[in-house]
């Protein structure tokens, strides 16, 4: 396209943040080295669960280049890490929170856990002095999975949460669903684990923090998905600071997938040393450490039912799950198997009667929070499997037993609490069906059984709530926070513009697609339009990139801020023509008395603004700045359907994906270009943790036994197929732009797509039930036990 | 990792008098020996680096046997025209070890010496009963390879190249793990100019082994269903989160039949 062309709106245009990441010439936390800077190193537990007896760091604090030692008994005064969202209990009670020390206090309570903070002069003395840290550990008996760690007799994780119960919760009505299921014709049945996954952004966890005695104040560079939210985190909750005497930037950031949400440890420590070092402190965290530090993704347990009539339609769905916390209440760590699942459970269907109780544990693992999809992976997983059973038990077709139960009528008030405002479930299946070619099935899987592989084709129908969210809703719910967003846009003289956006983009493409929206919008070229994100010294204020929220929601805030633009330029361009501001019109740039051609253009206008000598100063400030804040009314609600083709080494239990095809709905597109890649993205990590992906810890000791890449294994380009992508689209009714979020539809629906085809294909040698990941050892194993 | 010296040996007498002066280690590709001392797994105090000595580079025919130095690294031994026309299974092997940068670095030496017991060549020295020539002598490779990162080696001992006797046929499957994508199993098949067969097993215990039963059936008949027949005892094999000791004894027999049928 032409570099002046402005409506760009739906265009492919080049990712404007690419050239600098292609020329290494980005700005991520460890490109950050204040003068002075010291480094540090963070002693982390060795065992999963022991009380901490007694700390010695004198042979420490005398090792070369050490410049402090600091563990939990220096840091007096210092709160523990808070969590964001309370959750009520079925009881009626608060969930049980219990201190989240920064640094380890008394106990150890998993493998990672922070427990001494050592700042020196290179990263190699930090890390050789920690090993002169002498910890007297008693270790304790530990427990890791979340059904055990509910048990009578389980090793007691915190003294405040009896039982390791932090909450059970439920939504639904109860007794609606218990006489539904009573008159069912049909019921099917599964229990279903969700594996724990790692979530692995390219780049590890790093943080640079600084102290300036003059101004009193702090500097944080963090790699992190919403500065302004761990600033206020960390200053009025734990740390106790001025909020504006704390700067948080998030420069260039290496992806997140929801890891890069939360306020850590490590920050926190290292915002407060920085004070009493007095001089700027860096730390990037090795890959060994993410494992075992970074919030952990999914982890639930469930058993679930849905009850059927004669002719498979869905009459009440059942859901019990159990949900591992982790240690510790990462920030917001117990919403994610609460509000952004259960909610999630009526699908793309009319079921009308859902119950759903979850019941939170804490366990000796590294906290849980959320991952791609957060909450709704987990509900699809369990709704798409379910329909798939049900398919097979009322012998009807995948795409049959799914059109019986779509909804087709909006607004749809779900039994589940959300209200959808529109969509269209037919057309996207339809869609996916012509891309997986469903036809030419049948003789793929004839040709393959020559061969003596297994075909099979698995169908997932997901819906999403993204947008987050309406914050009196959310704050209904027990959401600490609210969920609007804010955008600035400044006009500069020459017309060119800056927009400062409370999003955070660190993969997402927001300086491209944001500045789409700006050009078409004023109708000034994409390259006059520059981003800035991610810094809390810059931006008005935000609440950040997470659950698919920022063009719908941070999108919309600029909008907002756009419609104000455009106000004033009316007014000045009204003087400017000597014509009434109502008769002003504006379009394609230029702002143009109705029904003439008497017109001044927007960068005339913006010039006459900053040089304001023949303006209507008595009735109007001079300049060409508007903030706005957006705080939406509904959630948005992408849906598809993805439809995968597997085919099955028998001999070894090896799955390879033949065909991916996803058709989504995501509203209105601003760059598809980036659409397809967010896709693209999301639908590998969903085929990762169906095929491949799987955090395991030792249920003896507690030792993460997946702890590096050597068995923890990441979907490499190899392992996906080429994949099938399109799109469908009803715009978002209630937001300007129409536009619905795409970042984690891939991650969504594509686990239980890809484990309903391994299901179909496995139907054929007799296996029923199989967990993810779907590895060759495991599905070898089922065979072999199926055939026995 | 902890601070160590850096030797730049300029031949192989160089750097064994080093090695015997420093108690060190040799460095080839450092692509197994850097890892582990980055982990603090190993902390030597002198590295002495192999890379800039000229006689453990090459690849040459000797006789009746094909000769590779030991510096080569694997990406050249993958590409080397005289390894695909001799025995091509050795291209292959070094093309399928990790990923392209690991190949640009890692070395037939390195991965020889430090006997990891997934590693990929020593499938091929033991299928193929090489000799492994060093600084001090030659060692054959039955007995060689002792156990888990433990070798015939002695502690200043250099490896200067690797002697393969070209065979009638060979072949080397490899089973990926997963997550590392080191051999869960590989097996390497070979029938030698006299007939006699030869199957070693890498990935699957300790060290790399050599298969009797496998021998045995396909000393008979040279068929994949001949290997196929064979039951292969999950006794003494290694279990793990990727496989348990019966499905990497499953996985030997599917993985040897599937060689010997790449060969016809
Ligand atoms: C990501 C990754 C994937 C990999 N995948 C595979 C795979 O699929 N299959 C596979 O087989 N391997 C794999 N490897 C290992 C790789 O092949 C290494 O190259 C090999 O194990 C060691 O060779 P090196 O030249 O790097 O040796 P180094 O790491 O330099 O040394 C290894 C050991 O050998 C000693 N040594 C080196 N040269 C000599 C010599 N000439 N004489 C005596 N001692 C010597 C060293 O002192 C050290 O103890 C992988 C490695 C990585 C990092």
């Amino acid at each position: 396209m032409g570099a002046n062309e402005t409506n760009v709106i739906g265009r492919a245009v080049r990712r404007k943040e690419d050239a600098r990441f292609l020329t290494g010439t980005g700005q991520f936390t460890d490109d950050v080295n204040p003068p002075r800077h010291t480094h540090a190193y963070f002693l982390r537990s060795p065992h999963a669960h022991a009380r901490i007896v007694a700390i010695d760091a004198s042979r420490a604090k005398a090792a070369p280049g050490v410049v402090a030692v600091f563990t939990g008994a220096d840091l007096e005064g210092v709160n523990g890490l808070p969590c964001g969202w309370l959750i009520t209990g079925t009881d009626g009670k608060p969930m049980n929170e219990p201190p989240h020390p920064v640094l380890a206090k008394g106990k150890v309570r998993h493998v990672g856990d922070p427990v001494a903070l050592v700042v020196a002069e290179s990263p190699h003395q930090a890390k050789d002095a920690a090993e002169l840290v002498d910890v007297d550990y008693e270790i304790l008996p530990a427990v890791v999975s979340c059904v055990e760690a509910l048990k009578p007799g389980a090793p007691q994780v915190h003294d405040e949460a009896p039982g390791n119960r932090c909450y059970t919760w439920s939504l639904g009505d109860k007794a609606a669903v218990d006489a539904a299921f009573a008159k069912a014709a049909h019921v099917s049945k599964l229990d279903i684990v969700n594996n724990r996954l790692i979530p692995n952004a390219i780049e590890p966890r790093a943080a640079v923090a600084s102290y300036n005695a003059a101004e009193d104040a702090y500097t944080l560079y963090v790699a992190n998905q919403n500065p302004h939210v761990e600033r206020l985190l960390m200053t009025a909750f734990v740390l106790g600071l001025p909020e504006h005497k704390v700067r948080v930037i998030a420069p260039d950031v290496g992806g997140g997938f929801g890891s890069k949400i939360y306020l850590y440890a490590e920050e926190t420590a290292m915002v407060w040393a920085a004070r009493r070092v007095g001089r700027p402190i860096k730390w990037a965290a090795e890959r060994s450490e993410s494992f075992v530090s970074d919030a952990h993704g999914r982890d639930h347990v469930t058993h679930a039912e849905l009850a059927m009539d004669a002719e498979g339609r869905f009459l009440a769905m059942r859901v019990h799950t159990t949900a591992n916390m982790g240690a510790y209440l990462s920030t917001f760590a117990s919403c994610i198997p609460t509000i952004l699942y259960a909610t999630l459970l009526a699908g793309q269907y009319t079921t009308p009667a859902i119950h759903c109780e979850v019941t939170a544990a804490f366990t000796n693992t590294v906290p849980v929070d959320a991952y791609r999809g957060a909450g709704r992976p987990e509900a699809t997983f369990v709704v798409e499997r379910l329909v798939h059973q049900a398919g097979v038990d009322m012998k009807l077709s995948q795409d049959e037993i799914r059109r019986r139960n779509f909804i087709r009528t909006f607004p749809y008030q779900t039994p589940v609490a959300l209200t959808y405002d529109t969509g269209g479930y037919d057309a996207c299946l339809d869609e996916a069906m012509r891309l997986a070619d469903v036809a030419g099935f049948a003789a793929r899987k004839a040709e393959a059984a020559k061969r003596g592989r297994l075909r099979g084709l698995g169908y997932a129908s997901y819906i999403e709530a993204c947008g987050l969210a309406p914050s009196n809703i959310a704050g209904a719910l027990g959401a600490r926070a609210g969920l609007f967003e804010a955008g600035e846009v400044r006009v500069h003289p020459t017309g060119s513009v800056t927009v400062f956006t409370g999003s955070h983009s660190h993969g997402q493409g927001h300086e491209t697609t944001f500045a789409q929206v700006v050009a078409s919008r004023l109708g000034i070229p994409v390259e006059n339009v520059d981003v800035v994100h991610g810094d809390t010294g810059r931006v008005p204020f935000g609440m950040g990139t997470y659950g698919s929220r920022s063009l719908a929601v941070g999108g919309t805030a600029i909008v907002k801020a756009l419609d104000k633009i455009v106000a004033k330029g009316r007014k000045i361009a009204a003087h400017l023509l000597e014509a009434a501001e109502t008769d002003i019109e504006f379009a394609d740039g230029k702002f143009t008395v109705a029904g003439t051609d008497r017109s001044k253009t927007f960068g005339e206008v913006a010039l006459t603004a900053y040089v304001p000598h023949n303006y209507p100063l008595d009735k109007l400030e001079p300049g060409l700045n508007e903030t706005a804040f957006y705080d939406p009314t509904n959630f948005t609600f992408p849906a598809g359907t993805h439809i995968c083709e597997v085919e099955i080494d028998p001999e070894t239990g090896v799955v390879e994906v033949v065909s991916f095809a996803a058709c989504d709905d995501f509203g209105n597109i601003i760059n598809p270009m980036i659409v397809e890649g967010q896709v693209h993205g999301g639908l590998a990590q969903g085929i990762g943790q169906a095929l491949l992906e799987s955090c395991v810890y030792d249920a003896e000791s507690g030792q993460l036994l997946s702890g590096s890449f050597m068995d923890y294994a990441l979907p490499r380009a190899d392992d996906v197929p080429s994949f099938k992508v399109g799109t469908k689209v009803t715009p978002c009714t209630h937001n300007p732009l129409g536009a619905k979020g795409c970042g984690e539809a891939g991650a969504i629906g594509a686990p239980a797509a890809m484990m309903n085809a391994v299901h179909d294909a496995l139907a054929a040698v007799g296996v029923k039930s199989l967990d993810m990941p779907a590895s060759p050892h495991r599905v070898w194993k089922a065979i072999r036990a199926a055939r026995a | 990792m902890y601070a160590f010296e850096l030797h730049k040996a300029a031949s192989v007498a160089d750097a064994a008098a080093r090695l015997a002066q420093t108690g060190g280690r040799p460095l080839a590709g450092g692509q197994s020996l850097v890892g582990a001392m980055k982990l603090r797994l190993a902390q030597p105090g002198t590295l002495v680096d192999l890379s800039g000595i000229a006689e453990l580079r090459g690849i040459r025919k000797e006789g009746t046997a094909l000769v590779i130095g030991a510096t080569m690294r694997h990406a050249e031994i993958a590409d080397a025209a005289d390894v695909k026309a001799t025995i091509p299974a050795l291209a292959d092997l070094a093309g399928g070890i990790g990923d392209r940068q690991v190949r640009n670095m890692g070395t037939i030496g390195g991965s020889i010496a430090n006997s990891d017991p997934a590693a990929c060549w020593p499938a091929a020295v033991l299928g193929l009963g090489a000799t492994v020539v060093t600084n001090k002598g030659r060692h054959a490779a039955d007995g060689f390879f002792k156990g888990m990162y433990e070798t015939a080696l002695g502690s200043d001992e250099i490896i200067t190249a690797i002697g393969f006797p070209v065979p009638r046929k060979a072949a080397y499957v490899k089973f990926r793990n997963p997550a590392s994508r080191f051999a869960l199993v590989g097996v390497f098949v070979a029938q030698a100019g006299d007939g006699a067969v030869r199957v070693a097993v890498t990935g699957a215990a300790p060290a790399v082994f050599r298969c009797a039963p496998l021998e045995a059936a396909l000393a008979k008949a040279f068929t994949a269903d001949a290997a196929k027949a064979v039951k292969i005892d999950a006794q003494g094999l290694g279990g793990d989160l990727h496989a348990s000791p019966e499905y990497r004894a499953h996985l030997i027999g599917v993985l040897a039949a599937r060689a010997v049928a790449s060969l016809h």
